[in-house]
């Protein structure tokens, strides 16, 4: 199941983890990283869903099914969260970003704290500096560009179990749904990771309880990256997962569960 | 730019899937022989059932051995995952029985092997799925065959009995202009000699009995979808991109982006028609193809040895290799298979069907039996076996002559090969 929501002069679309939006119920907003879509959260959102929220996971503007161009800057994107907040009948709600999404989801937190009631940071660094190498490619060589995020995304070559269920090969999964994104579309998401600047300002003005989810193996935002984040924070939680890398809720989607169960009311 | 250096074909050849086991530390695959799985509470098993955590339910659905065999050959053949089935037939059918139903109408290359055919032009045809035939080699014939409730196009990289090498992109290319997934038999090939979705197919199946297992000891297929095409663009699958009763009502294309074919086949065509692959099987098939890359070095390299041998044969009237500057694919092979046409290839034999026969019945090291992809060589006369009932006319429709025998070459010592081929072809031209 799933709604679309006018937002900024576009369609956006929005999972609803198989069950009907219902604003009344404590709302979780599913924010993805680059290249990806919605369904980097499927098994999360959908469990959730089906206990006792209600889950919006997006694809940010020009990624999946949600129309526009991708919009250039993480504040730009938290500014088009509050939009779909908007549109969607919601005072508050839960944020969990991953990567690219931890970075609109901290600075939406810190610009609009009546809004954002919850912070989950997974797969999160700040700075998160993307290597001159890699932001080339994603402009020059999609392909290569891609070729490289999902080599440096995965810790291992066997997960147990793959996700989304037995049988589907993790890596593969990553690699075909970053091709299966908008030609210029990654370029512009990495850009807008290794731009933003107001990270540590943003961690200061939370109010909201944050909690991090760190993979041990990861080395896109590996766990030290994260440390000045933590200690800006006033409030904050944090979980390492033994042998996650980078795309943790797939390596790990019970862990990366179990974390958001024990944060999310 | 340089690409990263990803795993090699061998690395995952051997790791794909499988790390040692957590619980024992067993380096191999351990055959995990139970029919069902125990739920951590009431809430776990209900998040199994809905899809919610990712688990094992009942092997049937799936089985931690199975998922390895699974997603070791979704690596290799660069999908997103994989269904092992029953036998290649199995597979084949929860390909076509996902995407079609009564009704619809599959388009399917002529030149398929005999079983492939009798599902296609008998069986499903009983079930309301139609299929008409094309030469695979033309591709105006593929464009013109589409017709409105065509669901899926069907071929194999090498076509029988002819070897016809499939132009896989040329017939992608057109599936996909009619929003039509291309599903792609690639038995004869394995992903060591061809990876058909890097040409532009969307969907594999492999009868795994043959090169992958290797050994001829194991019946089993995998189903691999590349999970590149778009079935909410194309608009003919209410299958994948509507709500389906059968599983809570999920809309398979918006639950997961890259994986709803799957999702869908395992779901529903795993679940209710049942032919899923027993665990030790898999554990076979996942040791054969440890060894894949050697063993179709090995087979590609008898393979060479002995068509030389036989071009030169006066026996021999003609070979059909699609390495052989003599075959119409000639040039397509050079393209799409450098390291090699597969292991299994036909020649005629100077005599017809009684020297088809004495040369059959001579060999010693050739066994005479309908199988291919087996360690050992094997051999098989079609006008004196399957085919007996054939005249010669008949036989020629179905790309077949009367002296038109197949071999499947093994990993024996070359020379010994072409010695007993030697002894047989002088015993069959003595009559």
């Amino acid at each position: 199941m799933a709604i679309q929501l006018e937002v900024g002069g576009h369609t956006a679309w929005a999972y609803t983890g198989g069950k009907s939006f219902d604003a009344t119920l404590p709302v979780v907003l599913f924010l993805h990283g680059a290249e990806h879509d919605h369904s980097v959260w499927a098994l999360q959102s959908r469990y959730l869903a089906h206990h006792g929220r209600s889950v919006l996971a997006v694809d940010l503007p020009g990624h999946g099914r949600s129309a526009g161009a991708p919009l250039v800057s993480i504040e730009a994107l938290a500014d088009w969260v509050v939009a779909l907040l908007d549109a969607a009948g919601v005072a508050a709600a839960t944020l969990v970003g991953h990567s690219m999404g931890s970075l609109i989801a901290l600075e939406c937190a810190a610009r609009y704290p009546q809004r954002v009631s919850r912070v989950a940071l997974i797969g999160t660094a700040f700075p998160m500096r993307v290597a001159d190498e890699l932001l080339t490619a994603t402009r020059d060589d999609e392909p290569v560009a891609q070729a490289m995020v999902n080599l440096w995304s995965h810790s291992a070559l066997a997960h147990y179990p793959g996700n989304p269920g037995p049988g589907f090969w993790v890596a593969g999964v990553n690699h075909r749904l970053m091709q299966r994104q908008k030609p210029g579309v990654m370029h512009s998401d990495f850009a807008a990771c290794n731009a933003y600047t107001n990270g540590l300002t943003a961690c200061g003005r939370i109010t909201a309880p944050v909690l991090l989810v760190l993979g041990k193996r990861d080395v896109m935002t590996p766990p030290r990256a994260a440390k000045d984040m933590i200690a800006a924070l006033p409030n904050a939680q944090v979980v390492e997962i033994e042998g996650a890398g980078h795309a943790i809720m797939a390596e790990k989607p019970d862990e990366a569960l179990e974390a958001l169960r024990a944060f999310i009311p | 730019m340089t690409p990263p250096r990803s795993p090699g074909f061998d690395t995952l050849s051997l790791h794909a899937g499988q790390q040692p086991d957590p619980t024992t530390g067993a380096r191999a695959t351990p055959i995990f022989q139970t029919a069902a799985y125990v739920f951590r509470d009431s809430d776990h098993a209900a998040a199994l059932f809905n899809m919610e955590r990712a688990g094992h339910v009942y092997s049937r659905i799936s089985n931690p051995t199975t998922a390895v065999l699974e997603e070791r050959i979704a690596a290799l053949d660069g999908g997103v995952g994989a269904i092992a089935t029953a036998s290649g037939q199995a597979a084949l059918h929860l390909a076509i029985a996902t995407l079609a139903g009564a009704g619809s109408h599959v388009l399917a290359s002529r030149a398929l092997y005999g079983g492939s055919h009798n599902l296609l032009d008998y069986t499903l045809r009983r079930f309301g799925i139609e299929t008409s035939f094309v030469d695979p080699r033309d591709l105006s014939a593929w464009r013109a065959g589409i017709r409105p409730n065509t669901r899926v196009l069907f071929a194999e990289t090498l076509g029988n009995p002819g070897l016809d090498v499939l132009d896989i992109a040329g017939v992608a290319e057109i599936a996909h202009a009619a929003g039509l997934p291309l599903l792609v038999d690639s038995t004869f090939t394995t992903p060591y000699l061809l990876r058909p979705f890097d040409f532009g197919a969307d969907l594999v199946c492999h009868s795994a009995t043959k090169f992958l297992g290797g050994h001829g000891v194991a019946i089993g297929g995998l189903l691999v979808d590349s999970g590149a095409f778009d079935w909410e663009r194309s608009g003919k699958f209410p299958e994948l991109t509507e709500p389906y009763a059968g599983f809570h009502g999920m809309d398979f294309q918006e639950e997961s982006t890259v994986a709803a074919f799957l999702l869908r086949a395992r779901r529903e065509g795993l679940r209710d028609f049942g032919a899923c692959m027993a665990p030790f099987t898999a554990f076979q098939l996942l040791q054969g193809i440890e060894t894949l890359s050697l063993r179709m070095d090995r087979h590609i390299a008898n393979t060479r040895a002995i068509v030389a041998f036989l071009c030169e044969h006066k026996a021999v009237a003609s070979v059909n290799y699609p390495e052989l500057p003599t075959h119409p694919d000639h040039q397509l092979a050079k393209t799409m298979l450098p390291r090699g046409c597969g292991a299994v290839f036909t020649f005629e034999i100077q005599g017809g069907r009684a020297a088809g026969r004495k040369f059959i019945e001579t060999l010693r090291l050739f066994s005479h039996l309908a199988n291919v992809g087996d360690a050992k060589s094997l051999v098989i006369h079609p006008a004196s076996t399957t085919h007996f009932r054939l005249d010669d006319t008949a036989l020629r429709a179905a790309g077949i002559g009367p002296g038109t025998i197949r071999l499947s070459i093994g990993l024996e010592d070359s020379a010994d090969l072409v010695d007993d081929l030697a002894q047989a072809l002088r015993a069959s031209q003595k009559l």
